[in-house]
């Protein structure tokens, strides 16, 4: 079983894709999470709701209303448009803002749970020692919360490695820009090449084995507090 | 200096919660010991947090030693104001070493203003053998020890204190006395010191504060408040006075020690203070008996001549709370009703005042 050179393209494109959009989705993530993890507004629920919602939706829903909203003649498209940017479907871009999306669930909540468990005392005393609040989050909420970062890191990196229909609706399949491991497989099966397609899947397999495996080995409790 | 120009604190706080309101206007000494005692409820935490700034007072004045921290729509965050605070639980970082923990507020006030130093705080509090290890590998009482080194080390205006005993058992409250009482010996830091426990407020405090149901009832020097008759039924078992005295002379042969206060001196256990020495001796009220005549043949040796001043009921109705003036100086007696009545004891009467016991205390 050899990797081909399309496979490789596929190969680097994805792991493109999920550094990109895990880093983006970490820094974004943040102050969302933060905001959830603090605040009394009434407007928590329905945004905890919207945040959770493709953890539920088929891949194939959000990839669709993305489809519709960011081409030609949807408020997401027009704005793209009017920005300079031109189109993002079938663009690497347009994968980028649709992983972003359909990963955020799986950055904001392990946050939100670090943010959460460590209460007010931290910043209280923080306070109390000169500090900030930016000070603060960057001297002791964030070491405080490194189990919460590592855990939404990885699920977060190996969702987006993992994403097919959304790929597919909103990314198409142009090699070297689009077509990502998942899609590739599929490709590899529509033409009956099982041997390549066995190659890559089991690449997928023991990939997001040892990221699993790395996970709990680091974070055995899914966060340590002394 | 007049007590008008007198550095001090003035604070104005109201605050609602449901079912708690805090409402105080105070003014206290800018220096020295102050505790803030009261039943857990009274809402002496929520005090102190309000004048640390955690908590936010809408209607309130605050001012620390001419500062204004807080007044109207005035309100300086808590990272701005120049306080050390020392939570019941030390709090440390858990994630730095002890001595990270102590330079983590240290370093953030500008040079000029440092007037405590680390070597200072650390030597303050006998932690220099543990700079090295993580607040996990410290008993209760190192990581309390530590957290008021850190508050310490920021080198605070005012230093506010929040039961930081009371998460600790009894062992351990002794280790860490000593320690408080070098801190009101050697510096001068303004010290606010939440309490419920009567021993530490009468070992530590210059001044009391005693707060209930969210209003201050009583607020003064210490020797004057605990000889109120109107409060010592919030003290139950530990009501009696402190009295601030200095060892006049020693009795090796017999192991005691006279100690001396305004109007009187006392026989005490000679704990190993140097002649001239200040010390205070606290003595319960029921310790304190009463005769019309002095006593003969009597295995008591502090007797007092003393003049009765006031009594009022106290927690049973069995019993009583007298006041006494011994040339000056105040004392509680706790007797019974029936006494009272058998030896027709009224205000203004002179009586001797048998003490059987006298704790020295700091």
């Amino acid at each position: 079983m050899e990797l081909s050179a399309a496979d490789l393209a596929a190969i680097r494109l994805t792991l493109e894709l999920a550094s990109i959009t895990t880093l983006l989705l970490l820094v974004l993530g943040t102050p969302l999470a933060w905001w959830l993890a603090r605040t009394r507004s009434r407007w928590k629920g329905p945004v905890a709701a919207v945040v959770a919602l493709p953890l539920v939706l088929p891949p194939t829903v959000i990839g669709f209303y993305l489809l519709v909203s960011l081409g030609p003649n949807g408020y997401g498209g027009q704005l793209t448009q009017a920005l300079g940017l031109g189109l993002l479907p079938f663009t690497f871009a347009g994968l980028v803002v649709a992983s972003i999306i359909y990963s955020l669930p799986f950055v904001v909540q392990p946050l939100q749970n670090a943010f959460a468990a460590l209460g007010d005392r931290p910043l209280e005393v923080a306070a109390t020692l000169r500090a900030s609040p930016l000070d603060t989050f960057f001297t002791v909420i964030l070491p405080l919360a490194r189990p919460g970062y590592l855990t939404a890191t990885v699920l977060g990196f190996a969702h987006t490695v993992g994403e097919f229909g959304v790929v597919l609706m909103i990314g198409g399949n142009i090699p070297g820009q689009t077509r990502v491991v998942s899609v590739q497989i599929y490709d590899h099966v529509e033409a009956m090449e099982y041997a390549q397609a066995h190659g890559l899947a089991l690449s997928m397999v023991v990939f997001s084995f040892l990221v699993l495996w790395a996970l709990y080995h680091f974070n055995p409790q899914g966060g340590r507090r002394g | 200096m007049t007590p008008a120009t007198q550095p001090s604190i003035l604070a104005r706080f109201r605050l609602g919660y449901a079912g708690f309101a805090l409402h105080v206007d105070l003014s206290l000494p800018g220096r020295g010991v102050t505790a803030l005692y009261g039943p857990s409820g009274s809402g002496k935490t929520t005090l102190l947090r309000c004048i640390a700034g955690l908590e936010r007072s809408p209607d309130a004045h605050l001012q620390v030693n001419g500062e204004v921290w807080q007044d109207g729509a005035r309100f300086l965050p808590t990272h701005r104001r120049p306080l050390g605070y020392v939570f019941q639980e030390a709090s440390l970082f858990p994630h730095l070493d002890v001595r990270r923990n102590l330079e983590y507020g240290m370093r953030r006030v500008p040079a000029r203003e440092r007037r405590v130093s680390l070597e200072q705080a650390i030597e303050l509090l006998g932690i220099g053998h543990l700079l090295a290890r993580r607040p996990d590998r410290l008993s209760g009482g190192e990581r309390q020890r530590v957290g008021i080194a850190r508050a310490l080390a920021v080198s605070p205006r005012l230093l506010l204190m929040d039961e930081p005993l009371a998460a600790l058992d009894l062992a351990r409250r002794q280790e860490i006395l000593p320690y408080l009482e070098r801190l009101h010996d050697e510096l001068e830091i303004p010290v606010l010191y939440v309490s419920h426990a009567p021993d530490e407020v009468t070992r530590l405090a210059d001044h009391l504060v005693v707060l209930e149901a969210g209003r201050v009832v009583a607020a003064g020097a210490l020797g004057d408040t605990l000889a109120r008759l109107d409060l010592p039924i919030r003290l139950g078992e530990d009501a009696g006075v402190v009295l601030e005295a200095c060892v006049l002379e020693q009795d090796p042969v017999w192991g005691l020690a006279r100690v001396a206060f305004t109007g009187g001196s006392l026989w005490v256990r000679d704990a190993g203070h140097a002649l001239g020495q200040a010390v205070r001796v606290r003595i319960l009220a029921r310790d304190v008996s009463l005769t019309l005549t002095r006593h003969e043949g009597t295995s008591i040796l502090n007797i007092l001549p003393a003049r009765l001043e006031d009594m009022a009921e106290d927690g049973h109705p069995a019993q009583v709370l007298a006041r006494l003036s011994v040339a000056g100086s105040p004392l509680l007696a706790r007797l019974t009703r029936r006494s009272v009545h058998a030896l027709g004891l009224h205000a203004g009467m002179p009586v001797h005042a048998q003490i059987k016991a006298v704790a020295l205390i700091g």
